[in-house]
């Protein structure tokens, strides 16, 4: 079976879950070998990458891939693209992922397909478009498929790997390093998962009402383990940074589980939100449209519901 | 500093919007043409630089005719000229295929500075700033939500999962920049009426000098085989709140064992 190359997520030198995600789809479509680029590679990413069956290890571990935005992730993908003839090359559908891919294609002469939900048998890619209003099945029709897949869009499934190393040396262009990386700062986060890549996301709305409520948010997600989001009202009246924003012109979030609290659902949210698996609504107005997309809902006040249930969460763990 | 801000008309996310049954590709007619909302930061990014360093504000949009509507609002707002890329043979290019136009005629028009909204609200493929640097060969300064210009010098922030990272380029650059980055201006009623004196170019594929095989339906890199409405999701269950609602709640989540 053909080669699939598969650009690894990491951070501080540990694989991140939607890597996981992206080797068992190429698992399913071919021979899964993993790119590696940037410092931080050791023991433990090894073992990952082969507990999740990656055949090969692309190693380009130096420094200077992550010193410029974008570029040298997309020189060094093209580069082995080029040597290795690969029958396709799947990328973490990040905002800077989608970044590689788009450059990717134009380096490879190729298709690229962005924000990919499932992928199948000749690399047909499905995709929710419109704020979810709208599936489509889409392909590459040249070159080699480059193919942007959302977090979650996939259950890992471990199944060892070789992991044989192959160390990978790419002499930067000009123009790959046109954009320098001068400092990187790290903004306090917690210990909540990221927003895109966390399985249970627990989402405010208006109906929060206050910066000071988002804490009975804040506290449903952390009995759950959840990343804490936010609706556009939210984030537009200041109560929760703009970060955390789930919709239209914020973030995307696929998780196994969205819980919206006092949120309405307007299209604007729902486009953010709509491929979640189960889906989880508390809105004191029983025409909310969130209740048309809830597996579950609760017409209440999210005051009195909300923090029954974190209690409910903490009792029966 | 000679600025271009790109614009795209979309269709309002608040109406349906669909893709047309003949060849897939995104129906203008179903739905309003609006500014893609992302691109009204573009604007006023573009407009703020221009009058702390002064120059011209150019916009660039590619689309049918009625993406004319897009360009007089940019006008409004205070850009100086626009350049309009509209031809039927344009007609259903994907990524690849806009940003070669899009590139050919920056190329044509000459620039110090390319701003972007970070995506459009129909596609949301998020690739076309990133695009354009590649085809350009100049700097990346993507996903801003801080601009800073000194003399030939760039620095943005560009937003991370983390934070951000602060990011230095020199002129001639790409720049797209992510909602809430500035606060954009309502078009005055002066700026209306002078938008209708404002030169705006229109220019055809062969005028901009584009490669037939390079753009529209027929040249693209990847195609849409399938598209239907969404399902609707499964009826869920609703319950009212008697007092029990957390616990209800628990139960549901006990039962597809969240808990």
């Amino acid at each position: 079976m053909s080669e699939i190359l598969v650009l690894v997520e990491h951070v501080d030198g540990e694989v991140k879950k939607v890597t996981l995600e992206l080797l068992t789809l190429a698992r399913s479509l071919g021979t899964p070998a993993a790119v590696w680029a940037g410092p931080g590679y050791g023991e433990p990413a090894k073992a990952r990458l082969a507990e999740y069956g990656a055949e090969k290890v692309y190693l380009a571990d130096s420094a200077e891939i992550v010193d410029y935005v974008v570029g040298p992730k997309a020189e060094l993908l093209a580069t082995l693209v080029a040597e290795k003839s690969p029958a396709a090359v799947l990328i973490a559908a990040t905002p800077e992922g989608k970044e590689i891919a788009g450059r990717l294609a134009i380096k490879t002469d190729s298709g690229v397909i962005t924000d990919a939900v499932g992928l199948s048998e000749g690399f047909v890619a499905d995709q929710s478009i419109f704020g979810g209003g709208v599936n489509v099945k889409s392909r590459v029709t040249k070159g080699t498929p480059i193919i942007a897949v959302r977090p979650n869009s996939t259950a890992p499934e471990a199944a060892p790997g070789a992991a044989a190393e192959e160390q990978v040396t790419v002499t930067l262009s000009d123009a790959a390093k046109a954009a320098k990386v001068v400092e990187r700062v790290k903004q306090e986060k917690g210990a909540r998962p990221e927003l895109t890549e966390a399985a249970i996301v627990v989402s405010g709305g208006r109906g929060v009402g206050s910066a000071e409520n988002f804490a009975i948010i804040e506290k449903l997600a952390d009995s759950l383990g959840a990343a804490v989001g936010a609706s556009r009202a939210a984030t537009d009246a200041g109560w929760y940074p703009h970060q955390f924003q789930v919709g239209q012109t914020g973030k995307t979030v696929s998780p196994q589980l969205y819980i919206a609290a006092g949120i309405s659902g307007a299209i604007q949210h729902r486009a953010g939100m709509q491929t979640a698996k189960t889906i989880v609504a508390i809105n004191k107005d029983p025409e909310a449209p969130i209740f048309e997309l809830a597996d579950f809902g609760v017409v209440g006040d999210l005051f009195q519901v909300v923090p029954q249930l974190t209690e409910e969460i903490e009792k029966r763990k | 500093m000679n600025i271009v801000v790109c614009v795209k008309q979309v269709p309002d996310t608040a109406t349906e919007r669909k893709l047309r049954s003949d060849d897939n590709t995104l129906d203008r007619d179903a739905a309003d043409g609006v500014v893609n909302e992302l691109d009204e930061y573009a604007v006023e990014e573009a407009l703020r630089l221009k009058e702390a360093h002064g120059g011209e504000v150019t916009v660039l949009t590619m689309g049918p005719d009625k993406a004319a509507d897009t360009i007089r609002k940019a006008l409004a707002m205070g850009a100086d000229k626009a350049v309009h890329l509209v031809d039927d043979a344009l007609h259903g290019s994907d990524a690849l295929s806009t940003s070669y136009a899009m590139a050919q005629t920056l190329k044509k028009i000459g620039f110090d500075l390319v701003i972007l909204g970070s995506e459009s609200t129909d596609a949301r493929t998020g690739v076309l700033a990133a695009m354009l640097a590649e085809r350009l060969g100049v700097a990346q300064l993507t996903l801003a939500n801080k601009v800073e210009v000194e003399g030939s010098a760039v620095t943005i922030q560009r937003v991370t999962d983390y934070g951000y990272d602060k990011v230095q380029g020199s002129l001639p650059a790409v720049i797209s920049v992510v909602e809430k980055i500035n606060e954009p201006r309502y078009p005055s009623f002066k700026g209306i009426m002078a938008a209708k004196k404002k030169p705006v170019q229109k220019l055809g594929a062969a005028e901009a000098e584009l490669a037939a095989d390079q753009i529209g339906l027929g040249a693209a890199w990847s195609e849409v085989t399938e598209a239907a409405a969404a399902p609707p999701r499964a009826a869920g269950t609703v319950v009212k709140d008697e007092g029990d609602g957390g616990v209800k709640t628990a139960d549901f989540l006990s039962s597809k064992k969240f808990i």
